[in-house]
Formats: structure tokens, sequence, C-alpha cells
């Protein structure tokens, strides 16, 4: 008779990997990457641990802000099948725990950033969780096509704070940085979503090619591809970066131009150049942050 | 459901875990006493590393 006992229905398998994979790592492995160069292209001196612990933090508030997107999104990643899979739809992860779990680190992650580095981080640190969250996630996502436009703000805020981590101050320079990656975010998301088109209009979220049609998206795709391949030379003119990094940069642009160019000119019937630009656009992102901070370790800049 | 069935279960009441479930639990708890502990030294280190300078040149 012990099977009279009361259960609640998720109470529950999960383990440390799921909430591990509430913090998004594949974009937090980004983030920590944008943040580092941030860090070292930045001016002044940061002690070697309170630098790690920094961009520890700035990590752990990257993922943070993954676990409150995925408790807030979580009706519609169970539809797509991109994300179907993840801790909350496939039931392994409680709702309001990601909630706490995400809301809990959020607080942490910029208590630990204001106590190794500076204030004004942890202040755009705060400001970047909040961002992600409640602007792009709550407001955003589901009522404009120009969600990840205007959210990819919030991506291409860590090498700032990275940089104000160093620095305690924010000038021109990353926010060249934090162009390119601006700049970048459409063309990624709207690469995917030309072929991810039927989940996203499943789910309810009006992306680019669900409210405007595939036509304009590739037309729109183009247009920022231009304009991401120039912002990539962008750290060469001002100075940031020396000629080994204006030749990778534009070459690079080239290349996100030419596989642009050749999504402006098939149609929804050839889904191979878009998978082709998505794929190249995450190499490209970490090839010019690659680019730029090897060039600095190395002396090379100029 | 029976009133007198409910009152031989009574003193049993509660969650009864599967030894698959008393297992992930186990692992959570593992790994915040794990993500504590490195909390308390992150802390710990930082505060040394931001006062040790201070402490070393302070004028007595």
């Amino acid at each position: 008779m012990t099977n009279m006992l009361v259960k609640p229905a998720q109470y529950d398998l999960a383990g440390p990997r799921d909430y591990f994979a509430l913090l998004k790592p594949r974009v937090m492995s980004l983030v920590i990457f944008t943040a580092l160069v941030g860090m070292v292209l930045a001016p002044g001196m940061l002690h070697p641990v309170l630098a790690a612990v920094a961009l520890f933090s700035i990590a752990v508030g990257a993922g943070a802000s993954g676990a409150l997107n995925m408790w807030w999104d979580a009706d519609i990643d169970a539809i797509m099948s991109r994300t179907s899979k993840r801790p909350i739809p496939a039931g392994r992860v409680p709702s309001a725990e990601a909630a706490a779990f995400g809301g809990f680190l959020s607080a942490l992650s910029v208590a630990l950033l204001a106590l190794a580095s500076n204030y004004f981080a942890a202040g755009l640190l705060a400001f970047t969780i909040f961002f992600y969250v409640v602007i792009y996630s709550m407001w955003l996502k589901r009522s404009t096509p120009q969600n990840i436009v205007i959210g990819g703000a919030a991506g291409a805020l860590p090498p700032v704070v990275g940089w104000a981590a160093v620095a305690g101050a924010a000038p021109l320079e990353p926010w060249v940085l934090f162009a390119v990656i601006f700049l970048w975010t459409p063309p990624h998301f709207w690469a995917l979503a030309l072929y991810k088109q039927g989940d996203y209009e499943r789910a309810g979220v009006p992306m680019l090619p669900v409210v405007e049609g595939d036509r304009a998206t590739r037309r729109q795709i183009f247009g920022y591809s231009i304009a991401l391949a120039l912002s990539g030379v962008a750290p060469y003119a001002i100075g940031m970066a020396g000629l080994i990094y204006l030749f990778v940069s534009a070459l690079l642009g080239a290349m996100f131009v030419w596989l642009a160019w050749k999504v402006l000119h098939t149609d929804e019937t050839n889904h191979i150049p878009a998978r082709q630009l998505f794929r190249f656009s995450i190499i490209y992102l970490f090839a010019i942050f690659a680019t730029i901070l090897l060039e600095r370790m190395t002396g090379l800049h100029g | 459901m029976d009133s007198d069935i409910d009152k031989k279960a009574a003193p049993m009441e509660g969650v009864l875990l599967t030894p698959e479930e008393l297992k992930q639990r186990k692992q959570r708890n593992l790994a915040i006493a794990l993500g504590l502990l490195a909390f308390i030294v992150i802390v710990f280190v930082v505060t040394i590393v931001r006062i040790g300078g201070s402490v070393a040149e302070r004028s007595f």
C-alpha cells in the first residue's frame, strides 16, 4: 500500500546537467569570447585574478538571462522542433525552478562583477540581462518582426561590459565591437528563419519571413550583410586594429556578402544558401574576434 | 478513495522518491554544495586581491 503516497508530477529527474543546459552554453561561449576581447583591448590593467572573476561573472550573467529566457519562452520552445528538447519543454526542469535559478544567478553575477571590477560594468551587465529578458523575451519577441534586430543589442553588449570591467568606462571603441555583433544578429537569425519559417509560424513568433515574406527577408539579409562587412573593417578605421585585421576582416566580410548574395538570388524552394550563410555567420563572428584578439596579443596591431 | 485507507496511509504521507530520483537529487545537492563552495572561495580571493595592496602599503 506504499503507493498511496502523493507525488507531484514533476518531482523530478533533473540533474546538474539539465541546469547547465538552461544556461545556453553555446551562446555563453560566444559571450565569454567577445567579452574577453573587450577586456584585452581595453586600456588599463585589471589584476589577472579579478579579470578572471569578472569574465566568469559576465558568463554567469549571460547564462542566467538564458535560463530566464527559457523560462519565459517554454511555451514557444515546446512547439518548435529546434528547441523542443530544452529542459523545460522536455519536462526535466519545472518552470518555476528555472525562473528561480535564472533570477538568483542574475543577481549573483551582477554582485560578483561589482566586487571584482566596478559598479559601472556591473550596471551594464544588469542592463544587458534586463534587456534580453524583459525587452527582448517578454516584449519584442512576440510582438514585432524587428524583435531580433533590437534584441540583438543584448547579445552585442558583452564586449562593452568586458571593456568597462577593465577601463571603468565605455568610449567609442567597444561600441564598434558592439556594432559588429549588432549588425551580425539579423542576417544570422533570418538565415535560420528562412528554413525554419514553419516552426516560427506555428509558434506564433512574428519572425520577418513569417510577417514580410521570403523575398523581403532575403533583401534585408543582403542589406545587413553589407552593413556588417563595413562595420567589420571599422576597428581598423578607428585605429583599434592593424593591417592583418583589416585584411582578414575584409576577406571575411566579402565572403559573408557573397553568401548573402547567393541567398538573395534563390527562393524558398532552395534552402542550401541560407543554411550555408547561417553556418558561415557563426564562423565569421568567431574569426573576426579571434583575429583582433590574436593581432593584439602578438603585438602586430601596429 | 475510501477514508479507511486514508487513515492507514496517514503516517506515511509525503513523497516517495524512486531510486533514480534519489540519485538525481543527490547529484543536484552535490552541485549546489560545490557551487556554494566555489562562490565562497571566489569572494574570499577577490577580497584578498583587492585589499592586498592597500594593506601592504598602509601607513601605521
